[in-house]
Order: structure tokens, then sequence, then C-alpha cells
């Protein structure tokens, strides 16, 4: 049997989400939710993997709670996990500026912008919870940017006709995750939250059908050990750097749910993936990573490019007449400020076409020269400086004379763990929060909702959840490290860790991630077709295999030992880039930033097949290179009607 | 561009370190620094040699994890992280030095990187405004005027990557400290830990083993994101407020 031969499943159901009606769900489930006594909950263990936006904050919000947390990230401080990096800002359904916004229309714009692949019942309870955060973090002393009357600012983003997103300069992510470190640190001090920073999981513990914790490697000694909890809360991010380039940080991995899908967690829609319009170019094979730039640029920025094929001119001497401000002319109501994967679908278009500028033809421009002219150079530093800077760093070109040169790249993964309402995976005790599940953002993102949907889940909704569990779930025997189950995945985790160090072949671990890496991007990318995946699903396990072969880890296991971090997490990549090809390849329709060159409307617009696909496709895992199962849960719109998407 | 480097290697905390020298190739110009380091490890693994460790994650200069002394400078030329340095800012045969973060509170774990955890504990000793999730007031509550809200935000921009403590002669951590009670002593909502806060955070600083202020302003000048010398001026005068303030308590 091929990897291709999937066989479909028992449909798989979200039992935990209230009937009623949609404004009353969350109510009806935090009151429905069993509690566990204060003076309890220190009894319980809560290990939580990552500190970014979720985890950071879950963690803080656990301990405070009282539950005794055991909490990790790779990076050696917490504040460095990769939400810091998030520019824009963070929507919330304030209404501030009395512009039609509320939390009905935040939960509709979210449910359109995912093209109608996301849950109906989570999208409004994030909608709902919205405006909670601002409070939350005001609280803390996050410094938003402010009017001179001393109240929040807004600004608008893609995909959204109101300003709903608040915004701190063109560093959200950094201010709203320093928020939260600083919470977590509070607990820490206080002794509710035991931190293991350079610490990586490496593996989930499942005893008798239940989650009860993780194996870990110490980065710095390379001691392997094995912790204990009565939930795992897997707060670890999305798997984009499984294309070798993309606007992750350079450790970014898929290891933590990869491993938990392999111990039987579903893995939910793994092909949406959100490629951002807005990123800086390619210079060279020596590329390591791509760096974004806000999206909210496109509030003030005009992209365009030349009319005609192979202009070379510079852009300044380019007139007026002879430039296609294509998405302002494909798309008149919303400009440019249309969702990300219209955005990005457009810009490779028009590069297709051969009109793309700069080296080798794959850039757009984003040019300031109007708003410069009607705001002054004054009001576009003080909205952008801190990207304008960071563009010339790069690019050594200055962006408030020449236009900026943009091109689409992979930034933010949709699928993820599956979970449910109380965003608790297929293994019992086991929750994905943050972008590490699937359930909110449907097949597409809209801007400035990845710090939205950290903060709800780590905030508010995982621990009114988690009790539930905890409540329901009373623990039998304590697990500890004699466990047979314990021993056989740890046995398991330093098994592999020894092969990759014995290989002792010719090529590094990045050549073979940058090899997987390459393959995805040309065949799993922006435009999927049935043949195109089919040569990828092709090429992964002769990668892979070729891997096992040849891979080349300096070093020991009982060291920090970089090399050897590296090629685990490639072990792990050349993995779930086969399952995201083959979810890819099911599912033969368009949706979101999932294009498939086969289903498109005749003006080339992503063309949605509803009958046969308005489900998300969770994946149960059966071995390494075996097909899969299927199962389907279900999408039913009550409340925002399914229509092809119209920007225009 | 070719280009010689002499790099600082160090096994482990306790073993002896040397810098060790290397030639790379084929090294352009629209490189980062780091993506030069990860084209001489990609040799040196080749090579069946270690390649040199180095701390680094997000690459766009706001996660704060690189910290590289280059040619003596703390994230060398530029006036921003080693991340965003490119190698235009080089030239051809040029030997370059590089050498991890020199402060006794930031001990050595393997050749450039650092254990800089002391940062950590700062913050846990004050560096908070205690706001327990769902306690929070509606967000118009408290209007905060712009120039506070301003002036909050250019102290909390701060990335924690300690090229502060590197580049000052006194291995001192003013700097980063009072970043963070700069950002929040300024706000309303930070007013009622205002004293314990500055008190804490400076008593556990000298407890990390961090040097004394002589206000030199190497660390200003190393800040990649330009967190101005005064902040330092700032803190003296919150701790000095809050030491009369408490002892008249």
């Amino acid at each position: 049997m091929t990897y291709t031969d999937y066989a479909t499943g028992e449909p798989v159901t979200d039992t935990k989400a209230p009937k009623g009606p949609i404004n009353e769900r969350w109510d009806k489930r935090r009151f429905e939710a069993k509690l566990v006594n204060p003076a309890n909950r220190r009894k319980h263990t809560v290990i939580v993997v990552g500190t970014g936006l979720a985890g950071g904050s879950a963690g803080a919000t656990l301990a405070e709670q009282g539950y005794h947390v055991v909490q990790f990230c790779y990076q050696d401080s917490p504040r460095r996990a990769h939400s810091i990096a998030a520019q824009g800002g963070i929507n919330a359904a304030k209404n501030y500026r009395n512009d039609g916004d509320s939390i009905h229309r935040l939960f509709y714009d979210t449910v359109k912008g995912g093209d109608f692949r996301a849950r109906e019942s989570n999208v409004h309870r994030l909608a709902q919870i919205s405006v909670e955060i601002i409070d939350q973090c005001v609280a803390q002393g996050v410094p938003f940017a402010r009017e001179y009357g001393g109240l929040l600012d807004t600004r608008s983003f893609g995909g959204v006709q109101v300003s709903r997103t608040f915004y701190a300069r063109g560093q959200t992510g950094q201010q709203l995750l320093l928020g939260a470190y600083q919470a977590l640190s509070r607990q820490i001090a206080a002794g509710n939250i035991e931190m293991h920073p350079r610490t990586e999981m490496l593996d989930l513990i499942v005893v008798d059908g239940r989650a009860r914790g993780i194996v870990a490697r110490d980065l710095v000694t390379g001691r392997i050990d094995t912790y204990f909890a009565d939930a795992v809360v897997l707060a670890s991010g999305g798997y984009g750097n499984v294309f070798y380039l993309s606007t992750n940080a350079m450790n970014s991995n898929a290891t933590a749910i990869w491993r938990a899908h392999r111990r039987g967690a579903y893995f939910a829609n793994p092909c949406f993936t959100q490629i951002h319009p807005t990123c800086i170019p390619r210079t060279g094979d020596h590329q390591s990573k791509l760096t974004l730039m806000s999206e909210s640029l496109r509030n003030d920025g005009r992209i365009w490019v030349p009319k005609a094929k192979g202009d070379d001119r510079p852009p300044n001497e380019i007139p007026e007449d002879e430039r296609d401000y294509y998405l302002e002319r494909i798309y008149p109501s919303f400009g440019n400020l249309v969702p990300r994967d219209i955005a990005s679908r457009a810009a490779k278009n028009v590069c297709d076409e051969g009109r793309g500028v700069g080296p080798g033809g794959q850039g757009v421009y984003l040019d300031f020269a109007d708003a410069i002219e009607r705001m002054g150079r004054g009001a576009v530093e003080a909205k952008y400086g801190n990207l304008f800077d960071m563009y010339q760093r790069i690019t050594d070109e200055d962006p408030y004379r020449v236009p900026m040169r943009i091109y689409p790249a992979v930034h933010y993964t949709m699928g993820g763990l599956w979970v449910d309402y109380d965003l608790q995976t297929t293994v019992p005790g086991l929750f994905a929060i943050g972008e590490a599940n699937f359930s909110d953002h449907g097949a597409n993102r809209l801007g400035a909702s990845a710090l939205m949907q950290g903060l709800a889940d780590g905030y508010f909704v995982l621990p009114a959840t988690i009790n539930d569990y905890l409540a329901r779930n009373p623990l039998g025997d304590r697990v500890d490290a004699g466990h047979p189950v314990v021993q056989e995945v740890l046995a398991e985790t330093e098994d592999r860790l020894n092969l990759l160090l014995s290989v002792d072949g010719d090529r590094t671990p990045d050549s073979f991630h940058r090899e997987v890496g390459e393959l995805m991007w040309e065949f799993c990318g922006m435009a999927r077709t049935d043949s195109g995946l089919r040569k990828a699903l092709e090429r992964i396990p002769q990668i892979r295999e070729e891997f096992w072969r040849r891979v080349k880890v300096p070093g020991t296991g009982e060291e920090f030992n970089q090399s050897l971090e590296k090629a685990n997490r490639v072990v792990d990549y050349l993995e779930l880039a086969e399952l995201m090809c083959l979810d890819a390849l099911h599912r033969r329709e368009s949706c979101g930033g999932h294009f498939r060159e086969e289903s498109q409307t005749p003006d080339g617009e992503a063309d949605r097949k509803d009958e046969e696909f308005a489900y998300a496709a969770a994946w149960e895992f059966t071995g390494t290179g075996e097909a899969p199962a299927l199962h389907k849960e279900d999408l039913v719109f009550e409340y925002v009607h399914p229509t092809q998407r119209s920007y225009a | 561009m070719k280009l010689t480097l002499r790099v600082w290697r160090q096994k482990n905390a306790d073993a002896e370190g040397t810098m060790s020298t290397y030639e790379v190739d084929g090294i352009s110009s629209d490189m980062s620094f780091l993506e030069m380091l990860d084209t001489l490890n990609e040799e040196l693994i080749l090579k069946g040699e270690d390649p040199v460790a180095f701390d680094h994650d997000c690459r766009e200069g706001i996660c704060g994890a690189c910290s590289l002394v280059i040619n003596g400078d703390a994230h060398g030329p530029e006036r921003t992280t080693t991340c965003q340095l490119h190698m235009r800012s080089f030239e051809d045969g040029d030997t370059i030095d590089i050498e991890p973060w020199r402060a006794s509170a930031f001990p050595v774990i393997k050749d450039l990187v650092v254990d800089r955890s002391a940062f950590d504990r700062i913050i846990q000793a004050g560096g908070y405004i205690t706001a327990p999730t769902g306690a929070a007031p509606e967000a118009h509550a408290t209007p905060v005027p712009k120039p506070d809200a301003d002036f909050a935000f250019e102290h909390a921009e701060c990335i924690g990557c300690g090229a502060c403590v590197a580049a000052c002669p006194n291995g001192a951590a003013m700097l980063f400290t009072s970043a963070k009670v700069n950002h929040l002593n300024v706000l309303p909502q930070g007013a009622p830990e205002r004293e314990t806060r500055v008190l804490d955070m400076v008593a556990q600083m000298d407890e990390e083993g961090f040097g004394g202020c002589t206000l030199t302003g190497e660390c200003a000048t190393a800040c990649p994101k330009g967190i101005p010398l005064m902040s330092i001026t700032g803190m003296n005068k919150e701790w000095l407020r809050a030491t009369r303030k408490v002892s008249k308590r």
C-alpha cells in the first residue's frame, strides 16, 4: 500500500462545543466545565511547552490559578519566543472608532477571511475574548500606541474595512510577549513555575491513553530527561520552517507537535499554510531566512509592477501611466488591503507574467511616494520608522526614496494539531494552543489575528477548559521514570539521537533541510497541482532515505550540540512534509492559502468546493511512510453563509 | 569576499578558551554576518570539525539572542544586532575577531554562547506589573498621556541582548535594568509597585555580580535599540525617591 492510499476512518466530532445561540456558547461551556477546588490545584502539575504568546500567557495564568506549572523553551530565555517578531498589531472588537465594528463583525470577517474552513463556535469565542485581551495587556503596562488625548490608537489591516488593530509601532508582538513574559517571571519568582530554558521537548509520554509527560533534552548538557504531569499543553508554534526559508525564527520547529502526532494526536489541515505577501525578496543561495515587512505597510503603501514585461528601468523613471497598481485595479473596494492569500497569489501571477522587478524578477514594488507626499515624511517615519530602517539595513536601499521590493514568503501555518472546543487534542490530557493548533483561522489567517488567538487561548480559554479535564479525570497511579512506557519512550529518543550521531555521512543536516524546503516551496507552495504534489510525494521518501544514509552530525550527544538539534528537527520535517503534500493532494479544491491550479474560477480566483470539502481534515498517524487515516470533521455554518469571497 | 576569522573557541564552561583562525571564501556582501558564519560552519561539519556555537534565532533584530563581540565592539561596527549586520560593512581581505560577550555575570557556555539568565532574574525581582488575568479594568478607563506612553515605549524596546553589559568596562547592567524600570514606572498602571520595583531590581542586579556604573556611556552607544543613557539617570532618580519614601514608612 502506498502513502497516498489513505483510508477514511470515523468522522471526528467536537463534543465540547455547546449548542444554542452562538453568543452564549462560551458562557455555557464555562458554566458546564467542572472546577478544581483552589486548594487542590497545587497538587496538579501542568507541563507547558513553549513561552510565546500562547505558552507564556497560559503558564502565567495557570500558575496564578494555583497550578504547579513546569514550563519549557528551547531559547535561553522565555522572552525570546518567536511571537516577539510579530510586527503589525492585534485585533479587538472594541469599536473605539465607532466605525461599525462589533464582536459579530470580527467573527464574520474571520470566518470569511478563513475562506469558510474554520469552526464557527471557536471563531466567535475568539472575537468575544478579543476585547478582554486589550484590557489585560494595558493593565500589564503594554505600551500600545496612543492618541494625544491619551486613548488607544488603532489602524486597519488586510481583509477588513474597520480600524480595529491595536499596535505598538511595528513591534506589537514584542510588547505583548514581554507583557506575558513579565507575568510569567512574576510566577517564576513566586515559585509557582519551574522554568526550563534551553530545554527542548523531544517526545510525548502517553500512559493508558492519557498524556502524562514529556521527554526533553537539556541543550547545554545534552542530558535527556523525563518530566511528568497531569496534563500537557503544547504551545510550540507552527511548522512553517518545513519550507527552510520562511519568516519563522531559525530554531522554530515542528518536533513537539509532530512527536505528539506520532503518539496519537490527529494533525488537521496540514496543507493550510500562509504565504505572506510582503516580505523582503531573497538575495542568493546563502539566504538563511526571510524577513517580513508588516502588512500594516499596505495601509499607506501602494503595490505595483510595470505594465510592460521585462521593463528594467529604475522605478522612479517609470511614468505613472506605465505602472500597474494591480491590486487596486482588480480589487477596487479593498485595494491594497485584500487578504494575504489573495495579495500573495496576485504577486506571483504578475511575476509569472514576466513583470516582476528586482533580481530574478521575483519581486513587486511597495511604494510610499504618495504617502510621503500626502502625510509628510515625519508622519510616515512615526508610523513605520523601524520597518523602514530594517528594510534599509537588509537591502541597502532607502525606502523613503525608492519603492520597497517585496515578494511572498511562508509565514504562518493555519493547520496544526486537531483540537476540540476545549483545545484538547485527540490524546486526552494533551492540549494545543496558539499556532500549534488548527482551530480558528480556517484556510487563511487575517492580519493581526495570530496575536489575538495566542493570547485568547493562553490567558482565557485554556485556563477555563483545562480545569474540566483535571476535575473529571482523577489520576490513578503516579507515573514515574521507572514506568515501562516511560522507559520505552526514553529509549526511543536516545536511540534516535545516537543513530543521527553514528551515520557519519557526507552531507550536513542543513543541506537536507534546504532540499526538502525547496521541494515544498515548488510543489506545495503558492500554487499546487495534482502532478506536482505527486512528484513531491515520490521524492520525499527518497530524501528521507538518503538522510539516514548520508547525514553528518559532528560531536556527541552529551554536550551543547547545535548540529544535533538541527538534525533531529530535520527528521521530523522529512515526515511532516509528506503529510502536508498528501493533505494538499486530497483537497481537490482551492480555498484560502491552499490554491489548487485545477480548481479556479475563470478570473483566476480560488474555487472552493463546499459540497465535497467543507470539512477539516484530521489525519491519524499509522507509521513512518505509511498511509495515514483521514478523519473528517464536518463544518457547519449556521451564522456566516459560505459564499465565494469577494474583495472586488 | 575572502576573509580571515579569528574566533573564540571554548569547549564548555570549564574548559580553557582560545582564539582559532579560519579562512572563508566566496562571501557575498549581501550576506548577514550570521550567514557568513553559517557558511563557515557548513564547511567545518564536512571537514569533521566542531562547528562554531553561537546564539541566534529570529535573525530580524528583535529576539535578542545573537550576541557577538566583533572586532572589539558588541554587535560589531554598525548600530544594530549581529543578525542585522551585513558583510557589506567589511572589506575583502579583512581579518575579523569574533568573541562572546565578556562579563563575569555572563559565563561562557560554549564558544560564543553565554549564559544571560541573570537578566531573567532581574525581571523576576520586580520587572512587571502585578495584573492577574481577568482582573483588568476597561482599557480606556485610564488614559495615558501620549508623551508618557511614548517614553514607556522607547524604554520597552529593550531586547535583552546584553550588549550594554558586554560594552561596559565595568560589566554593569544599569541600562538593561533602567530600561524596564523607566518603562513601567512612568505608567499609571505601574505606580502601585513603583518603589519596590526599582529597589528590588537594583538589589538583584547587584547580587548577580554586575559591575557598578561610572556613566562612561558605552552601553548606550552599543545598544542596538537606542535605549538612551538618560535612562540610567532616570533609574537613579527613581531609586533615590524610593529609598526616601520607603524609609519614611
